[in-house]
């Protein structure tokens, strides 16, 4: 009656090895190495820069345990993290001889030693989580808000512009808040504007209101279009985050939004809060101004000479320098957006921006007055200016649409868009959470959770293997198996083990054991009451399994409070925690039976079972099974 | 081994009102104690900068309150963290002030008294974010009652269910109770504790619950009050290894868990004695008070559709 059927044991033996392949990789430990990224689109990461990294190495007669390109990056191994700190400068003097132009990030990390047939299957470690590693992490709120505002301010703009273009006359256009007041005289006017805005401003609604002795339109942008911008501005702000923090050369940072209006942004490894924070919240600007021309300038500008009075030098991209005059024509606010595209006509990839009302205006005015000469669009950022592009003016441009195009490839365009785009972030962004965790704290972590698992689990197996003796044996070896399949599941979700999560594994160890006593007593049970070994067992599993289950299903609940309510380090505690239920149902009830079944199940006339002194009530004696 | 050898069953239902009165008056210190002190809550939930720093000599916590006093801050917290080296900062949320001007001001300021300061740890909350985790934490805990109570209702009967959710929420008031009372700090891994607390004494109350509507079944002459005595005296076994060994996990986190498991666990360890306490004595008692009777058990359709004579349906230890 104590056997399982073929299809069962494959179960069960199918399990245990999946486990134990997928939580392997824990045990490898990580190397450290140095790892080496593009900064740029057009850097190309190939064999090349791996054999400088590698020549680079070898001058400083370092010797890495292994250099190859992995992905999109060079990664050097190295065998002490001394080394691994002296390859970093030294590779960092070799491919990045200025500091101010890098092409490359060079950065510390930490590689799994993971042999490559269980990466192969996906068998990975488990991610940790910034607790047990160190580093930063932050919670950022975009402000909507202002975003929002931002978008009616270049709405008014562009409507006073279209009704100028249509001769249209109005008493007055206003931002208030974010609608936007139109003032007009006359019914006849107003349905005009009215008909321009449905025509040209597909995002507005309007509502008229009758305003003193005239009338007033109230322009305000639609609920879809305002939930458009407001996707937009958390999106272009994880863009320019992200470009932000390459500069830094941390690996793997995890930038994500979190709800309708929050990023969270965690960067492994860096201590620096001070600078991780300057570079978040930095304020880039962009400024457009005219190339100067003279031949003082060009003089200057070929190393000749000193730069005009009245004009600065700015390093280009491509490291050449341009002079340009002092005097800003248009600031980045007046650039409400720029995209990457192509010529309709000679196809060639351009970069097209978008001015506001008054940007357009400008860039009218400039453009008609200077044509063929070069205007230079600046890039400021720490303080630091950069020419992005420096195109010559080929006509007068009306109407704020710009196109720049010439001499351009398809990333650069790219490129340059996103440099255009990233000089402001869309909307404004507040820290509102934040923790840096040191490395040392990190270590110390890992260790003292794995310290209480190991003591825990510990204890609690002597405590069972002296009380239970056989039983207590195969429930300790149940409550190891449920160890192994708790982290060979986390291992495969890749999920981030942090410090609440090792004290979940705890408890579940815990909690665990305690099927595993409900079924003993439970035999104890039926063995007191007179019952037949064989049967004592069969009917003390069946009888168990329906408490074990009620009482699962009650933890399960306040574990599935905890994941849909928690934030953070109570979501890392409750995810193990309800993972941990569902595979102590497995490890204490089909396994352990498993192996009970191994050893008793082919016994025909068991005399007695090893589950420790079953003591019976009528006689005080010992009349009792014992062990064998 | 065999540590319970019980003959007779124990009358524990002749003593509820007093196992009832003790849990009563435990509560309203509680209760007291809460409301007098309150609690002790983590920047998490306040919001505000917590600083964790290290020295390599044991450090002279009067020096570093007057250092950071010194910088215009008035509700500032300095204790010492774990060790006698490492010290924890508190500092409320000031306007105008990003925590990261607070944290390097407070460092800078630390550094020129005493260079081989390192910092280990910051924390920043803004107010915002511990509104939100109140406000979770609250629906969290309705929605284990509710889970809770309707999950029993359906296993069992209402009364059950209610009387173990008022047992169990009475454990979470004292945890909380103690807390006030030593000012430990409440965070939000407190929180994960208090509530995995509630899921896991719950069953406890579910193994005698099992017992009582077995023992409905097999016995029928007995009282309801001998049935309940008969059911905690025949579960004494399980739930006194279950919980010492569950209590032995929680320990060892308690000891070598490091100071930042240190009140999750101190949590665990409360909510679980006392769990025992509650579920066993007073959850049974406020059923038999709110008046469980055998028909509510017996007539109602068995789960397990298994013989209706069958004296061991659907129960078990």
């Amino acid at each position: 009656m104590n056997r399982y059927p073929v299809w069962k044991w494959a179960i069960l033996v199918i399990v245990l090895l999946v486990g134990a392949l997928y939580s392997l990789p824990n045990f490898f430990g990580e190397t450290p190495a140095v790892q080496v990224s593009a900064v740029k689109s057009g850097v190309k990461i190939d064999d090349a820069v791996a054999q400088r990294v590698e020549q680079a190495l070898a001058a400083a007669s370092l010797t890495a345990e292994r250099v190859a390109v992995e992905g999109t990056s060079v990664r050097a191994r190295f065998d002490t993290l001394e080394n691994q700190l002296k390859a970093k400068d030294v590779i960092q003097k070799a491919l990045v001889p200025d500091a101010n132009d890098p092409s490359f990030v060079v950065a510390l990390n930490q590689i799994s030693r993971t042999p490559a047939w269980l990466s192969a299957i996906h068998a990975r470690p488990m991610f940790l989580g910034l607790d047990l590693r160190g580093g930063v992490h932050f919670m950022l709120q975009v402000d909507m808000q202002a975003a929002l505002t931002k978008k009616a301010e270049a709405y008014s703009g562009d409507i006073r512009t279209a009704l100028r273009e249509k001769n249209v006359r109005h008493s007055g256009i206003s931002r208030d808040g974010q609608t936007i007041d139109i003032k007009v005289a006359d019914e006849a006017t107003q349905n005009t504007v009215r008909n321009i805005i449905a025509d040209q401003f597909a995002d507005l609604q309007v509502v008229s209101q009758p305003d003193g002795d005239g009338l007033r339109l109230r322009a305000s942008i639609k609920p879809e279009a305002a939930r458009k911008v407001q996707e937009q501005a958390v999106k272009q702000n994880i863009v320019t985050l992200h470009n932000r923090i390459n500069e830094l050369g941390v690996t793997e940072p995890v930038i994500q939004q979190q709800g309708l209006d929050r990023i969270v942004v965690q960067l492994a490894g860096v201590q620096d809060t001070a600078q991780a924070k300057d570079i978040l919240g930095r304020t880039a600007t962009l400024e457009v101004r005219m190339v100067d021309e003279s031949t003082e300038a060009r003089a200057a500008e070929q190393g000749r000479g000193p730069v005009p009075f009245g004009s600065e030098r700015y390093p280009e991209r491509s490291g050449q320098s341009v002079i340009v005059k002092k005097q800003v024509i248009l600031t980045g606010e007046n650039l409400t957006d720029a995209q990457p595209g192509f010529d309709s006509q000679t196809q060639e990839p351009t970069v097209n921006l978008t001015l506001d009302a008054k940007g357009s205006r400008i860039f009218r005015d400039i453009t008609r007055e200077n044509i063929g000469k070069r205007m230079a669009i600046v890039l400021f950022e720490k303080g630091k200016g950069e020419v992005v592009t420096a195109p010559v003016i080929r006509s007068e441009i009306g109407g704020g649409r710009v196109q720049i195009s010439g001499r351009m490839t398809t990333a650069e365009a790219n490129n340059t868009a996103l440099l255009l785009r990233a000089g402001s972030l869309a909307a404004p962004m507040e820290i509102i959470e934040e923790y840096t965790i040191g490395p040392s704290l990190g270590a110390d972590n890992i260790e003292r959770g794995i310290h209480s698992v190991v003591w825990g689990l510990a204890a609690i197996a002597a405590f069972m293997c002296v009380y239970y003796q056989l039983f207590g044996v195969i429930s300790s070896i149940a409550l190891a198996v449920n160890v192994m399949l708790l982290v060979a599941i986390l291992s495969m979700l890749q999920a981030t083990l942090t410090l609440p999560g090792i004290a979940a594994m705890a408890l579940a160890i815990g909690v665990a054991i305690d099927s595993n006593v409900l079924i003993n007593e439970r035999v104890r049970e039926e063995l007191r009451a007179g019952v037949a070994p064989q049967a004592a067992i069969h009917t003390g599993y069946d009888r168990a399994w329906a408490t074990i289950l009620d009482s699962n299903v009650t933890t399960l609940i306040a574990g599935l409070a905890l994941l849909a309510f928690g934030s953070g380090p109570v979501r890392g505690f409750a995810v193990v925690h309800c993972i941990g239920i569902l595979t102590s149902m497995f490890s204490a009830v089909f396994f352990s039976r498993g192996l009970v079944n191994l050893w008793y199940g082919r016994q025909k006339k068991l005399k007695s079972v090893s589950i420790g002194q079953v003591w019976k009530p009528e006689s005080d004696a010992t009349a009792v099974a014992k062990s064998q | 081994m065999e540590f319970f050898r019980i003959k007779k069953d124990i009358p524990f239902m002749k003593h509820a009102l007093i196992f009832n009165a003790i849990s009563f008056i435990t509560f309203a210190l509680a209760v007291f104690f809460l409301l007098t002190r309150g609690l002790h809550l983590s920047v998490e939930f306040t919001g505000g900068t917590v600083m964790e720093v290290a020295y390599s000599q044991p450090a002279e916590l009067a020096k570093v309150r007057e250092t950071v006093s010194g910088l215009g801050y008035t509700d500032v917290q300095v204790q010492s963290f774990g060790t006698p080296r490492d010290v924890l900062i508190r500092l409320p949320v000031q306007k105008g002030v990003t925590s990261a001007q607070q944290s390097e001001q407070v460092l800078q300021a630390l550094k020129a008294n005493d260079a081989d300061v390192t910092l280990r740890r910051t924390e920043f909350v803004g107010p915002q974010v511990g509104e939100e985790l109140v406000h979770g934490g609250l629906m969290a805990l309705a929605f284990v009652v509710l889970g809770i109570v309707i999950y029993l209702a359906f296993r069992f009967e209402w009364k059950f269910g209610v009387a173990a959710i008022i047992a169990n929420l009475h454990d979470v008031v004292i945890i909380l109770g103690f807390f006030a009372f030593f000012q430990w700090e409440f965070s939000l891994s407190v929180l994960a504790a208090v509530l995995a607390v509630l899921g896991y004494s719950v069953n406890e109350s579910v193994v005698i619950f099992d017992r009582i509507r077995e023992a409905f079944r097999k016995y029928r002459k007995m009282t309801t009050s001998e049935v309940i005595d008969h059911a905690i005296t025949s579960t004494m076994s399980r739930t006194i290894i279950t919980h010492a060994s569950t209590e032995a996990m929680v320990l060892s986190m308690l000891f070598f868990g490091g100071p930042s498991l240190h009140y999750f666990a101190m949590a665990l360890t409360i909510g679980i004695l006392f769990g025992i306490y509650s579920s066993v004595f007073v959850a049974a008692a406020i059923a038999m008070w709110l008046g469980v009777k055998r028909e509510d058990l017996v007539s109602a359709p068995r789960k397990e559709g298994g013989d209706p004579n069958d004296p061991n349906a659907g129960a078990a230890v």
